[in-house]
């Protein structure tokens, strides 16, 4: 629709973004997932200039301090660690590396694998095979091995972790991309398109990639969990991301020694992970139904015939 | 027949589907009934509300979207929507069977055809394992299908499409049920296989005394099959009552405009649409067309060619409608997918305006793509369900961009959405709102985007009603005087292209058995397919005595054996 109507809306239409808040509200779970979504990415934005310096302070008076109570201040309401450093500041700056090195990492395997899926399915071309070998080569090989192969070279950083963790999440993309394509092709509107005289690439994007879309994002938010959690374990493992940062993953690792102590080290940051996750997945799904023009009217107002 | 209490008594039913804003009225106020032994047709276009109203009935609509407003099914005697799930499951197969148009969809491709019978048996506890098996082939010989020891283990893409329908006329006849429910049984056959289906429906119902209820939009089909019929448009029935007057005395408008659509039979001769103006220039000459696919059949049987377009040659004027007709399988869908570049050809040439149309690369291959057009077969598949009607129209324009300035889109995707007779406003629904001639209405609107020269219809109006057919073909008739259009104008329909075509080529087996103007292929058919072809199309009921003359069988006959050698081959 952005491409042939951006000047032709019906000027009495309420706007997209209205319309895309109506079709939020009518399905809650999605609206309370977004919320949820929202509340984490402003917390990973402003955070850090509120409580910085309260996420780093040790107090060894409150090492291990249980959570649900106020008699430190609200910001040790959810406990405190090993070094009594409290558990909600740590959250709250943590989720900027963790949202931002998984989103970075999950959005560009879904872009990077996505866009050789289509290539690949597509195309008949020696490179389409190339493609298919390379991911065969990704997927063969132990991911955690890659990592460390590649993280010893080059050192450890954000930006290489990055690269690591979509590298390795490629091949998913890439393979589920392929094959929604190799069916798709052979759809008639796609003949009825080659018809007309459309070219590949507007047959690729127009035409299959709006359609193949929804099933990567699908993914990329059930993937969500898995890089954080891969990324944690890079961590751990002293390769990713290096103290004093630190990610909800790395705090999980942290705690997890203390489990039968002090439960909510590692309890906190886990639920956080997967609070995310399944708000990432219950929004991808609403943004499916959406998408679809035959689903939609799940999410529209119903109004029946009075009887 | 008579008999007081009938079998089916559907009363006032009032079915909506819900969308954003205003539920939109599928089915307004329908009351019919049948009883035993009888046919009863539900006869109306596309998205006229025959398919929902019988959909009630077996429990097929999803709600919501559906909304069974009000309304009530009385089978039996019984209230149907006050029995709960599983009664109605034991009604629905075992009492009321169903068959659909299209048997290749509802047909589950990776099980056998005998054990898709069979389950049809396990699931009304009626016998399993060797006892469903014998009688699976006993059903598959009583409708039809050659050899139905061996053929039981088939898989359904082995099978043509006339046998296909005869296997869902299997599986819905397994129970003996009291009412069988034909949605389009034969749509999407050719003549003579419709004729055999048809026979076999007729024949089924004398001996198992059921009720067959069927929709259709064919009116050759309704008047050959329909003891009562009723007359369905925009939801609500306009006409209802015993054939022979309904089709000889029709009352409402309607019907009366239905009936009058398309010229039958020799009629077409006087009123034809052909194109009054002697062909001009040659725009496509087609020479020794051939394709060639290579098959498979074994391991160890080693490779067998199978020609679906074998050494074609024919020319197109400009101005002029070339009509090829022929069964499905007779390669004239291949010649339009390779005349259109979608397919490479084995040999031969075509050229467009002077140019080899398959040398063609850059900017001719575009230029041609621009001139040439096609209205597919299946306007709903050939439409990206993702684009909504005015991004769908305007796409030639995003391909070629000299066509239209980009502020002129908006008018002119009203323009054509009038002038193929739809509303403006229609150019933000999507596709899968519309209704089958609705939608293949969009598909000509998108051919006629880009200025065509030559329009290729491949099966374009088969799928619509007569009274929109009639519509539609005026329009291109229109079209081709007013703009010079050329038309290649695919068929397996006769009525039409008698109508319609200037010149006609009839094709089997991917050669032209006769090529000729139309009105000699019709008046002095040479080759005996032709002939049988024409013999094919049904009757009305009224006019055929109880016992059917040999003539026809013979036809069913010839029919059959084409069947078969089909079956196994490529279909094109």
């Amino acid at each position: 629709m952005t491409i042939i109507t951006p000047d032709t809306k019906p000027a009495t239409g309420p706007g997209t973004g209205r319309v895309l808040l109506a079709y939020l509200t009518r399905d809650r779970l999605a609206l309370a997932a977004a919320a949820f979504l929202a509340i984490f990415i402003i917390a990973a934005i402003f955070g850090p200039l509120l409580v910085g310096d309260a996420a780093s302070r040790l107090g060894l008076r409150q090492r291990n301090l249980a959570p649900f109570s106020f008699e430190h201040g609200w910001i040790y309401f959810l406990g405190a660690d090993t070094l009594g450093r409290p558990i909600l500041a740590r959250l709250i700056v943590g989720a900027q590396n963790t949202l931002g090195i998984a989103a970075a990492a999950v959005f560009s395997s879904m872009l990077i694998g996505g866009a050789l899926g289509l290539v690949a399915g597509y195309s008949e071309r020696w490179y389409s095979h190339l493609i298919l070998r390379l991911a065969d080569v990704v997927m063969s090989f132990p991911s955690l091995l890659l990592a460390l192969i590649v993280l010893y070279t080059l050192g450890p950083s954000i930006a290489n972790l990055v690269i690591v963790l979509a590298v390795t999440r490629l091949p998913i993309y890439l393979r589920t991309a392929r094959a929604e394509v190799l069916e798709l092709r052979e759809r008639m509107f796609v003949s009825a398109a080659r018809s007309m005289g459309a070219g590949p690439a507007r047959i690729i994007l127009r035409h299959i990639a709006p359609l193949v879309l929804p099933s990567l994002v699908t993914i990329s938010a059930i993937d969500f969990a898995t890089v954080i959690l891969s990324e944690s374990a890079l961590s751990f493992l002293g390769l990713g991301i290096q103290p004093p940062n630190f990610t909800w993953g790395a705090m999980v690792a942290n705690g997890r020694g203390y489990l039968a102590t002090a439960w909510w080290i590692a309890f906190w940051p886990g639920l956080s992970i997967m609070l995310t996750t399944l708000s990432l997945n219950i929004l991808s799904n609403w943004a499916r139904t959406i998408a679809d023009p035959q689903q939609r009217w799940r999410l529209q107002r119903l109004r029946k015939a009075a009887r | 027949m008579n008999q007081a209490n009938p079998i089916l008594k559907v009363e006032s039913l009032t079915v909506d589907f819900l969308s954003d804003n205003e539920p939109v009225r599928a089915v307004d106020n329908v009351s019919f009934h049948v009883n035993r032994g009888e046919t009863l047709v539900i006869l109306g276009e596309s998205g006229s509300g025959k398919s929902v109203s019988t959909s009630t009935v077996m429990d097929l609509i999803d709600c919501p979207p559906g909304d069974i407003v009000a309304g009530t099914c009385v089978f039996d005697g019984v209230e149907l929507s006050r029995l709960d799930a599983e009664a109605r499951r034991n009604i629905n197969g075992r009492r009321i069977a169903m068959i659909f148009q299209d048997p290749l969809a509802y047909l589950n491709p990776v099980y056998t055809v005998g054990r898709q019978i069979g389950e049809v048996f396990e699931s009304h506890g009626a016998g399993s394992g060797k006892e469903a098996r014998a009688k699976s082939i006993e059903l598959l010989r009583r409708v039809g299908i050659p050899e139905p020891e061996s053929r039981i283990d088939y898989y359904p893409h082995q099978f043509s499409g006339g046998q296909r329908q005869r296997v869902m006329i299997a599986m819905a006849i397994a129970l003996k049920p009291d009412i069988l429910i034909a949605d389009e049984p034969t749509t999407a056959l050719d003549v003579s296989v419709q004729a055999q289906i048809l026979d076999l429906l007729r024949d089924l119902q004398r001996e198992t005394g059921m009720a067959l209820i069927m929709i259709t939009h064919d009116l050759e089909v309704a008047a050959a099959m329909a003891d009562r019929v009723i007359v369905m448009n925009a939801g609500s029935i306009v006409e209802a009552g015993l054939a022979r007057e309904v089709f000889s005395n029709p009352q409402h408008a309607y019907t009366r405009r239905l009936i009058s659509a398309l010229p039958h039979g020799d009629a077409a001769e006087v009123s034809n649409r052909r194109s009054t103006t002697s062909a001009g220039e040659t725009l496509l000459q087609v020479e020794n067309l051939t394709k060639e696919y290579v098959v498979a059949s074994g391991a160890f049987a080693g490779k067998r060619r199978f020609r679906a377009v074998d050494d074609v040659s024919f020319e197109v004027r400009r101005g002029e409608t070339v009509g090829i007709v022929g069964e499905s399988g007779s390669g004239k869908s291949s010649i339009a997918r390779i005349l259109l570049r979608l397919n490479e050809p084995s040999s031969g040439k075509a050229v467009f305006a002077g140019q080899d149309v398959f040398r063609m690369r850059g900017k001719p291959l575009m230029d041609f793509r621009r001139k040439v057009q096609m209205v597919f077969q299946d306007p709903y598949g050939s439409m990206n369900p993702r684009m909504n009607v005015r991004a769908i129209i305007s796409e030639p324009w995003v391909i070629h961009r000299d066509i239209l300035p980009r502020k002129a889109w908006k008018d002119r995707v009203a323009e054509l959405l009038e002038l193929v007779g739809l509303k403006p406003e229609h150019a933000e629904r999507y596709p899968h709102q519309f209704s089958g001639g609705q939608r293949q209405r969009i598909a000509i609107a998108r051919a006629l985007a880009s200025e065509p020269q030559l329009i290729i219809c491949d099966e374009a109006v088969s799928a619509l009603d007569v009274s929109i057919q009639a519509q539609v073909i005026e329009l291109l008739a229109d079209l081709r005087t007013r703009l010079g259009l050329s038309y290649i104008f695919i068929t397996h329909d006769l009525p039409i292209v008698r109508h319609f075509a200037d010149r006609i080529m009839v094709m089997k087996q991917g050669r032209i058995v006769e090529e000729g103007p139309t009105s000699t292929i019709f008046s002095a058919p040479r080759h005996e397919y032709t002939q049988s072809l024409l013999r094919a199309v049904p009757k009305p009921k009224w006019l055929v005595p109880e016992e059917r003359p040999t003539a026809e069988r013979s036809v069913g006959k010839t029919g059959l054996r084409l069947e078969r050698t089909r079956n196994g081959s490529l279909a094109g």
